[in-house]
């Protein structure tokens, strides 16, 4: 299958290894992936913040560029979320794609770690991946799944809000590093590299705490244990 | 008879758990053993307070004074230490343990359920619909006044504690008529 | 009245929150508070089977009374005025205010007992009571808590959540005629404001009350409540005031069969309350010969114009939305300067009194979007889409929007999107460098990113950007 992926601004610019991995995924089930290179940002955080008219333009923009696409994928949950409501594109975050359209559960990797898993908000009340990328994370040889505390609390991101709100964007962000921290894990993973970099800038002044990780890079990795 | 295990199925068994969430008390018996079952309950009352149309069957075990509200009692008069009520219900709400009073015969004004301190109602199996859609809609006429009674007064306004009994009456007693076997 | 509505937010929310913040006890206090009810009403929701679809029929009748308001407000006042009850207009808060205060002063009683109401403390009535020699006396335990500490409420349902018990016992000693318990129980205060207040409800001639529902069909007001102070209020004074907010109208009787359903478990967490009260008019011999209606508007009819915000208008007051507000729960009540607090409150002071009054403009920021108000509202009211709606119809500062107008013209052409990764991936070269001592994210950045990294690290642009990344190994061939 033939599968465009929108990288999003955020990872093409600071995480491009998630969208390094959601390409690695992808070819090393046997499909074709697309990089329309005229893509850059969904509008998200231009609506969010209050700016209706560039969010527009920025929609359009990946309309656009993804024009006549059977299937896009993305490894970020709000920004899927995003188009789901302001555009008519086939677009689907990574676990709905494996999950749901290619009927994969098992993606050949090996990560023999302990890890637990953050469903971030659009992942959970937005999009309602359910278990679906927590199924993906399961059938992963070697890894420890382990149950992160209060898990549907918000991790106190919220784009601008970070900034706008700083006091109670750290308040929350201190519970999640709390919660985080209490399950023993190596690696805290989510599906939404904006929250990652929040809820990983907070860990890393926890010594100790887990290190914050796309769940996509864990799908990738096929290093360590022998089976 | 008092015992749980007299409570009937269906209706009146959610009827009869879910009023007793509430930490309502919770009795049951026949139209036989009626009479008793509210003499007991209310033998401690200084004075039973009735609403007219209550029938004479009720009171015929009673050994306490009665007090009927033929000529308008006051809230004043209402306020009396050591004061029962004994009324009968419009219908009854199994889903959520709910009675609900109209004013109709045997339940009376709405002050006289308010300021005594203790509350007996009467249910009998048929009168209890399952929830509160139904009871919205068995309601003889809506424009009576009406109060649906859940339990005993209660609040939880002090570090979310439940206290029963604020201002309405601290005790609240049904008792559910099922026909006999 | 010169003085702001209590709807509005006199201190930007940021400020007002990170002050709140600071108070521990407060935080510990709304933390239990906020956990203990939404544990209660998740359990309680989930045993009824049709309540998505009772949530979609609420919203629906909801949208027709906002869409027929004006005919079934008619209806409601023909019906209530036959049952025997006086109607009311009220434009705007003052001059509800000034109703009221008329009306009590033709009883001429000096005093009047009152049932917990959000659309009397929107308007203040309260102060415009005393203001003219006329004593409110709150008769919900909580309300009655706040009242005695000259404080404001900083929650819908339970207003004096920031209240302990010894602060309470303390309160009343100093407060309450007559209080003489030594005891910091629960039981033994209620128990002391069951004495106090029984006294007040005995000897009142004026009750004043706000209404759960309006039915257009009978006339009927509805009053939802716990302790049984309503009741009294209710039942006890030969004249009784309601102040009803003009969106508070249910079209007919039989809308009251989901919304009853509704209300309690999304509120209390209960199947249903302790007690609720429908009465339709005057009854001869039972409770008030006098009843007033107050219909309220006080900016609601313009919010109806906003077809992108009037949802708001379906609220219920249950307060769900504010006990999964992760926001609410760390900033309390008090932060949104207003008598609605929380998601809703958000949405609907600004709405109510417009953006440009006090600080409203920073409440629809008071919010990640994380979408836990929207999922628990009993009328599917998204408040997340209206919060947004809000920021991009408020104003906003001239900087931020230069900066936003700026990315998203770098954003929408390759060649300078490009060119931007570059520019960021170099520039910030000797800041991966300090970097590196923590693992490759920044402790410490300038201004305005100080913001960021006072509270946790902040992320480098990439060694090599993903379409870099992409055109070394997919397109070099």
């Amino acid at each position: 299958m033939r599968i465009a992926l929108f990288v999003t601004c955020l990872n093409d610019a600071l995480f491009p290894q998630a969208g390094i991995a959601t390409v690695t995924v992808l070819e090393r089930l046997g499909h074709t992936v697309a990089f329309p290179a005229a893509q850059s940002c969904c509008g998200q955080m231009h609506a969010n913040t209050g700016y209706a008219a560039p969010a527009r333009q920025l929609e359009r923009l990946t309309e656009d560029a993804f024009a006549g696409q059977d299937a896009i994928v993305s490894p970020s949950g709000s920004c899927v979320a995003h188009l789901r409501a302001h555009t008519a594109l086939p677009v689907y975050e990574l676990s709905e794609l494996l999950v749901d359209v290619l009927g994969v559960t098992d993606v050949g990797a090996t990560f023999p770690h302990r890890v637990t898993y953050h469903p971030t908000c659009h992942g959970l009340r937005m999009l309602r991946l359910g278990d679906r990328p927590t199924a993906l994370l399961r059938a992963v040889r070697g890894l420890d799944l382990v149950d992160l505390p209060e898990p549907e609390q918000c991790c106190g991101f919220g784009g601008t809000f970070a900034l706008k709100n700083a006091a109670v964007s750290g308040a929350m962000l201190a519970d999640k590093c709390a919660s985080a921290a209490s399950t023993g894990a190596e690696y805290l993973a989510a599906a939404d590299n904006s929250c990652l970099a929040h809820i990983g800038g907070g860990l890393a002044r926890h010594p100790g705490a887990p290190k914050p990780i796309h769940y996509a890079e864990i799908l990738a990795a096929t290093g360590g244990i022998r089976e | 008879m008092n015992s749980p295990d007299h409570a009937a199925p269906g209706l009146p068994g959610l009827f009869a758990e879910r009023a007793g969430d509430y930490r309502a008390g919770m009795h049951h018996c026949t139209e036989d053993e009626l009479p008793g079952v509210l003499a007991g309950l209310l033998a401690a009352a200084a004075k039973v307070v009735l609403p007219p149309g209550v029938p004479a069957a009720w009171t015929s075990g009673l050994a306490v004074p009665t007090l009927l509200d033929d000529r308008g009692l006051t809230a004043a008069d209402l306020d009396e230490a050591g004061l029962s009520v004994l009324t009968g219900c419009a219908v009854a709400v199994a889903e959520t343990g709910t009675i609900v009073l109209d004013a109709g015969p045997g339940q009376g004004r709405r002050l006289l359920t308010l300021v005594p301190d203790h509350h007996v109602c009467v249910v009998r199996d048929e009168q209890i619909v399952a929830d509160v859609p139904d009871m919205i809609t068995a309601l003889p006429d809506p424009t009576r006044p009406l109060t649906m009674i859940s339990g005993p007064s209660a609040t939880s306004d002090i570090e979310l504690n439940r206290v029963e009994g604020v201002h309405g009456p601290r005790r609240l007693d049904i008792v559910c008529v099922h026909p006999a076997i | 009245m010169s003085r702001q509505l209590p709807i509005v937010a006199i201190t930007p929310f940021p400020q007002a929150a990170a002050h709140e913040l600071a108070d521990t006890q407060l935080r510990a206090n709304l933390g239990r508070a906020t956990r203990t009810i939404r544990d209660k009403r998740a359990r309680v929701v989930a045993e009824v089977a049709d309540w998505e679809p009772m949530r979609d029929r609420a919203a629906a009748v909801k949208d027709e009374v906002l869409d027929n308001l004006d005919e079934l407000l008619a209806r409601f006042e023909a019906a209530a005025v036959a049952a025997g009850a006086t109607v009311h207009h009220a434009a705007d808060a003052a001059r509800a205010n000034a109703i009221v205060t008329e009306l009590v002063q033709e009883q001429q009683a000096d005093h009047v007992v009152k049932i917990k109401s959000m659309a009397t403390q929107e308007i203040g009535l309260n102060e415009a009571l005393e203001a003219a020699g006329i004593t409110p006396i709150e008769t919900d335990l909580a309300e009655l808590i706040v009242q005695l500490a000259d404080d404001t409420p900083s929650h819908i349902l339970v207003p004096a959540i920031h209240y302990n018990r010894s602060q309470i016992r303390e309160l009343f000693a100093r407060r309450m005629p007559g209080f003489t318990a030594t005891s910091d129980e629960p039981a033994v205060l209620a128990g002391a404001a069951r004495e106090y207040l029984r006294r007040t409800f005995l000897a009142a001639k004026v009750a004043v009350c706000g209404a759960n529902f309006a039915i257009a069909e009978t006339g009927s007001l509805v009053i939802v409540e716990s302790e049984g102070n309503g009741r009294m209020c209710l039942t006890l004074p030969e004249t009784l005031i309601a102040v009803v907010g003009v969106e508070k109208l249910l079209p007919r009787f039989a809308d009251l069969g989901d919304f009853l359903r509704l209300l309690p478990r999304s509120s209390t967490g209960e199947r249903m309350n302790p007690y609720t009260s429908i009465f339709t008019g005057v009854t001869a011999g039972d409770g008030p010969q006098r009843l007033h209606i107050v219909l309220l508007d006080n900016g609601r009819t313009q919010v109806a114009q906003d077809p992108a915000g009037r949802a708001a208008l379906r609220c219920i007051r249950c307060s769900a939305c504010l006990n999964v507000c992760p926001v609410y729960e760390r900033a309390g009540g008090h932060a949104y300067g207003s008598v609605y607090p929380g998601p809703i409150g958000a949405i609907l002071s600004p709405q109510l009194t417009g953006q440009d009054a006090g600080f409203n403009k920073t409440l629809p920021f008071a919010s990640t979007l994380c979408g836990a108000c929207y999922d628990v509202c009993p009328v599917k009211i998204n408040i997340p889409e209206i919060l947004v709606h809000l920021r991009q119809t408020g104003p906003k500062p001239a900087a931020e929007r230069a900066a936003m107008s700026t990315l998203s013209w770098v954003m929408r052409d390759r060649r300078r999107w490009r060119a931007a990764l570059r520019a960021a991936r170099s520039g910030s070269a000797p800041l991966r460098l300090i970097a590196r001592r923590h693992g490759g994210t920044l402790r410490r950045a300038p201004w305005p990113l100080s913001a960021w990294t006072a509270h946790r690290d902040a992320p480098l642009p990439a060694a090599e950007s993903f379409r870099d990344w992409w055109r070394r190994t997919h397109e070099q061939s």
